[in-house]
């Protein structure tokens, strides 16, 4: 037994013990036993997962009988590799901050018994996936978080009606999800003869391998939430409680991830090249997609959940090139693509995290999560918008955060693909770098709006105004999330050492200032050296700056020109949907939305306008063309299907009859 | 180790010097061909002396963004003129101004700028900002796409090396993939900086400014800051697409003549490019703000087919 194993059981135990204390401790300090209890199960799953990165296989803990009564199945096996190891590291440090966060946030139902040990129970489950080593064990682990993330998106559904249609919607894409997978397992373990990792992947080839490739990449697109697969997510994102969405969007929809990467590294290797270029198209069109809807959103958390579709959408962008690349033997630029993805990964789960809680720690200040009508949080919560911002920094990739460092990894392994001789590469790549290229510059606008329209800025309403900032645990939660944040960034030499073993990328090195070197294409990158370079020049500037400041400090004014403010009302401020309103307009035919004014006049004196209210929604148009298409479809089917019962016992009786007789004719051939 | 830091420091203080005569060189141009004399080479200095040493002001409710802004930009300018092999392709080996680089260094003061409009919390403030975005996120593929045309035949994606290659194989100046990504350069340049037919950065009305829409609340140290760092973008943008695409004169080291060469060259380059680029903004209207997408959309198509034909020619 060693640190991965032990790391594996104390998860278990303490899981069972934070239920236990979600269950038994009063209401005043169940946040604090439950809390802690969980930030614990996350250390185990941190610490469990570091051991299985850094290539400490355990023995694995195994149940000899996976279920009792069905032949065939080989023992439950939970024994993670390196790449399990680093998306259980990763789901455990996401959990820790969640849960540490929801310490001081959880209050009304999200602090019940229920909401604490749903918590625990889905904390467990999402860090125990990537463990698994076989199929029975993998599908156990994915239903407790399903199952344990649809309760906790229940948490108000008491109070509010939209929790109860997302709730409805998530439970039916997860469970469409789990179908698909059953459905692709179900195929690998027939032509394998068995459930474990190491008896699939010597199993099938050729069409068999393919059908089991569509039905496992549908299913694991659906809870990556990738377009046309990504309705639940800006319905579930929103209404579930901030530190829950904060663990659902960094690490659940991971999981999705890991499963294509499972796919397409362990159980079917070595795939024909239109795999790789469906993951392609797939990712690229999410990452245009997602961010385009993004850009429009004036409700912070919504518009935080189609920006996970985007990254999740880069991230099987760039699975998709590895696996190109791979495929047409240039080894080197893959593997520095299939790394671009797990430091796509890594960063989103540091950055997602901070917005996410940062967007809670709003909700808790003002309880509104509409940017029109939150602005000038800054010089209130200092804390809270520091690390939005560092948080923004990351999903803009502005240097120096993780996402910045991750998105140049990708962008090099693009533009070093030898593509003379290649036709296919010649087309695919420079299409898919404009791609890339354009949803970076449309992700700078959405966090540059996110944060300029809810942290910059007049207050445009009285509870936005009065805003305190949040407190201590709160607070700690997000300092350390957004610390990773650029602490990855700065330093991603050792982090991209230890997650080449998971893809088995070669040719990564650290360089002498803790900087990336990929030996591979001949890059280097020194996060570090940049900052200090940047320091050093900003040094005379602010010499100039503070003697200047001397001689002429800065004059209080009551207005700074008077212009546009002189009869200022919050009202005349730009606010978030005129901010994206030019955005609108050149992308018409992707970016619906429907507008609505509405005009009241006095009675006497109909030329007047009494009061003038402006109101736009938007679409989102592959759920208005794809799903409630499909939903007309089916519900007319449904009126036709009705026909047939009538509510008449003798049809029904035929029916009985008629069946009786087909049975015995099948039969009796 | 040395001699890297010493080109960087030769190419800030040769950008800083030669920003306010690059400005005093188009607006005089520009005067002159509309018929006014202008306000002479220098005045751009005289301005900035003047503004550097007035008092900004703070309306009350103001974020630290308002102090922070001005800085920002100014320095992320300043790190572009170091990245950007302005006068020797000789580069810092642990950060050697690779395009991706360049562009996120650029793109801080983009967003730097954006956020000071919106910090103000004015109507012109947001609008401004909004527009600038929406440019910015526009001409990003285009930005992109065309310096990989250019990084192909050289086999490399750091600006310096770009450069330096084109300088020893002078043939591929003026094929088509050259020509082509050089031409969707100009165009980023120009919609970057905010100059015509994108913006007018000489206008007075309000509802169709861009850039200075974003800094009508700044006054004093705080604008002159603002100023001296959008034209030091200027600067350090055309003189990274007159070096591509006139790859002469541009020192391959640290060594004395050399960069004295280099400094004389891409002086006289940029100061050449500077006052073409005036003479043609005379004959220029402005597009309105819902066609500028279509300008950037056939400069991307430009990029586009450079990278295709990159690889098909090479």
């Amino acid at each position: 037994m060693n640190l991965v194993d032990l790391g594996i059981l104390a998860q278990l135990g303490l899981g069972l013990l934070a239920i236990t204390l979600a269950v038994a401790v009063p209401a005043a300090h169940r946040n604090l036993a439950a809390g802690s209890a969980v930030v614990a199960v996350g250390g185990a799953a941190a610490l469990s997962g570091t051991a299985a990165l850094l290539g400490g296989s355990g023995t694995g803990l195994s149940v000899p009988i996976a279920l009792p009564l069905i032949a065939g199945l080989e023992p439950l096996q939970l024994s993670p590799d390196p790449l399990g190891g680093l998306f259980m590291l990763l789901a455990g440090v996401v959990v820790a901050l969640s849960a540490l966060f929801g310490i001081g946030y959880a209050h009304g139902p999200a602090a019940s018994r229920t909401g604490w040990a749903a918590l625990a129970g889905f904390a467990v489950g999402l860090q125990l996936v990537p463990a698994a080593a076989d199929v029975v064990t993998f599908l156990l682990a994915w239903e407790v978080m399903a199952v344990g993330s649809t309760v906790l998106l229940l948490a108000d559904h008491a109070t509010r009606r939209p929790v109860r249609q997302a709730a409805l919607w998530y439970a039916a894409m997860t469970h469409l999800s789990f179908l698909l997978l059953l459905a692709g397992f179900g195929v690998l373990v027939a032509t394998a003869g068995g459930t474990s990792w190491t008896t699939i992947a010597a199993g099938p080839t050729g069409p068999v391998a393919g059908l089991a490739f569509v039905l496992l990449v549908s299913g694991f697109a659906t809870k990556a939430g990738l377009v046309p697969l990504h309705v639940w997510l800006p319905r579930a994102h929103p209404e579930a409680p901030s530190h829950v969405s904060a663990a659902m969007s960094a690490a659940m929809v991971k999981m999705g991830v890991y499963g294509l990467l499972l796919v397409t590294l362990r159980l079917l290797p070595a795939g024909p090249r239109w795999w790789a270029l469906v993951l392609v198209a797939l990712g690229a069109g999410s990452a245009l997609y997602g961010i385009l809807q993004a850009s429009v959103q004036a409700d912070l958390k919504r518009l935080l959940a189609y920006s996970t579709t985007e990254n999740l959408g880069l991230i099987t962008t760039a699975i998709g090139v590895g696996l190109l690349l791979r495929g047409s033997g240039q080894g080197g630029a893959g593997g520095v693509a299939l790394l671009a993805a797990l430091l796509l990964v890594v960063s989103h789960a540091a950055f997602k995290t901070v917005l996410f809680l940062g967007a809670g720690s709003v909700l808790h200040a003002t309880g509104e999560r509409d940017l029109d009508s939150l602005g000038g949080l800054a010089s209130r919560m200092p804390w809270t918008a520091t690390a939005f911002g560092i948080g923004a920094m990351g999903a803009a990739a502005l240097p120096v955060t993780s996402g910045f460092v991750a998105e140049w990894v990708l962008l090099q392994a693009l533009v070093h693909t030898r593509a003379t001789t290649d036709r296919l590469l010649a087309v695919v790549m420079p299409i898919t770098m404009g791609i890339v290229a354009l949803t970076i510059g449309l992700g700078l606008l959405t966090f540059v709006k996110a944060f300029g329209i809810g942290f910059l800025a007049r207050p445009r309403t009285a509870a936005a105004a009065a805003a305190r900032e949040s407190g201590a645990a709160m607070r700690v939660a997000l300092v350390i999330a957004a610390a990773l944040t650029v602490g990855l960034g700065l330093l991603p030499g050792p982090v991209a050492g230890a997650l080449a073993g998971a893809v088995t990328a070669t040719g990564i090195q650290t360089s002498a200032t803790a900087g990336l070197a990929l030996a591979a294409i001949g890059v280097v990158l020194d996060p570090l050296v940049l900052t200090l370079l940047t320091l050093a020049v900003a040094i005379p500037v602010l010499a100039v700056t503070v003697v200047l400041a001397r001689r002429q400090p800065r004059r209080e004014v009551a207005l700074a020109w008077g212009c546009g403010v002189e009869r200022s009302s919050p009202r005349m401020e730009y606010n978030a949907t005129s901010y994206s309103e030019p955005l609108v307009r050149v992308f018409r035919g992707w970016l619906r939305t429907s507008r609505s004014v509405e005009i009241v006049r006095p009675d006497q004196a109909p030329q007047l306008i009494e009061e003038l209210a402006f109101t736009q929604e938007t679409v989102d148009v592959v759920e208005e063309r794809g799903y409630r298409a499909a939903t007309r479809a089916l519900r007319r089917f449904g009126d036709l299907a009705r026909r047939l019962h009538n509510g008449s016992i003798h049809r029904y009786l035929g029916f009985s009859f008629a069946a009786l007789i087909l049975v015995l004719v099948l039969v009796n051939r | 180790m040395i001699e890297p830091l010493l080109v960087i420091v030769v190419h800030l203080v040769f950008a800083v010097a030669i920003t306010p005569v690059l400005i005093g060189v188009m607006r005089t141009t520009r005067a002159r061909l509309e018929g006014r004399s202008g306000g002479g080479i220098g005045q751009p200095w005289r301005d900035l002396r003047k503004l550097l040493a007035k008092e900004p002001t703070r309306a009350p409710g103001s974020t630290p963004v308002l102090v922070a802004a001005p800085i920002l930009l100014m320095v992320s300018s300043l790190v572009l003129c170091a990245l950007i092999p302005l006068v020797s392709t000789l580069a810092l080996a642990s950060v050697p101004g690779d395009l991706f680089v360049v562009v996120s260094v650029l793109l801080l003061g983009t967003v730097a700028l954006a956020l000071l409009g919106l910090e103000s919390g004015t109507a012109f403030g947001g609008m401004g900002s909004s527009r600038h975005m929406v440019i910015a996120a526009l001409v990003e593929p285009t930005v992109l796409l065309s310096v990989y045309a250019l990084s192909v035949p050289a086999g490399s994606a750091v600006l310096a090396a770009i450069v330096q290659s084109r300088r020893e194989d002078l043939s591929s100046l003026a094929n088509p993939v050259s020509l082509l990504a050089i031409v969707a350069l100009v165009v980023v340049v120009v919609a970057e900086t905010g100059r015509l037919p994108v913006d007018n950065p000489a206008t007075h009305l309000e509802l169709t400014m861009v850039h200075e829409a974003m800094i009508l609340e700044s006054g004093g140290r705080d604008l002159g800051w603002l100023e001296l760092g959008s034209w030091l973008r200027l600067t350090a943008l055309l003189g990274l697409v007159v070096n591509l695409a006139l790859p002469w004169a541009v020192a391959r080291d640290a060594g004395v003549t050399g960069l004295l060469v280099g400094v004389a060259g891409t002086t006289v380059k940029l100061l050449a490019a500077g006052a073409l680029l005036a003479a043609v903004e005379v004959f220029l209207a402005k597009l309105r703000l819902f066609r500028v997408p279509e300008l950037l959309a056939g400069s991307f198509l430009l990029a586009f087919l450079s990278v295709s034909a990159s690889y098909l020619v090479f």
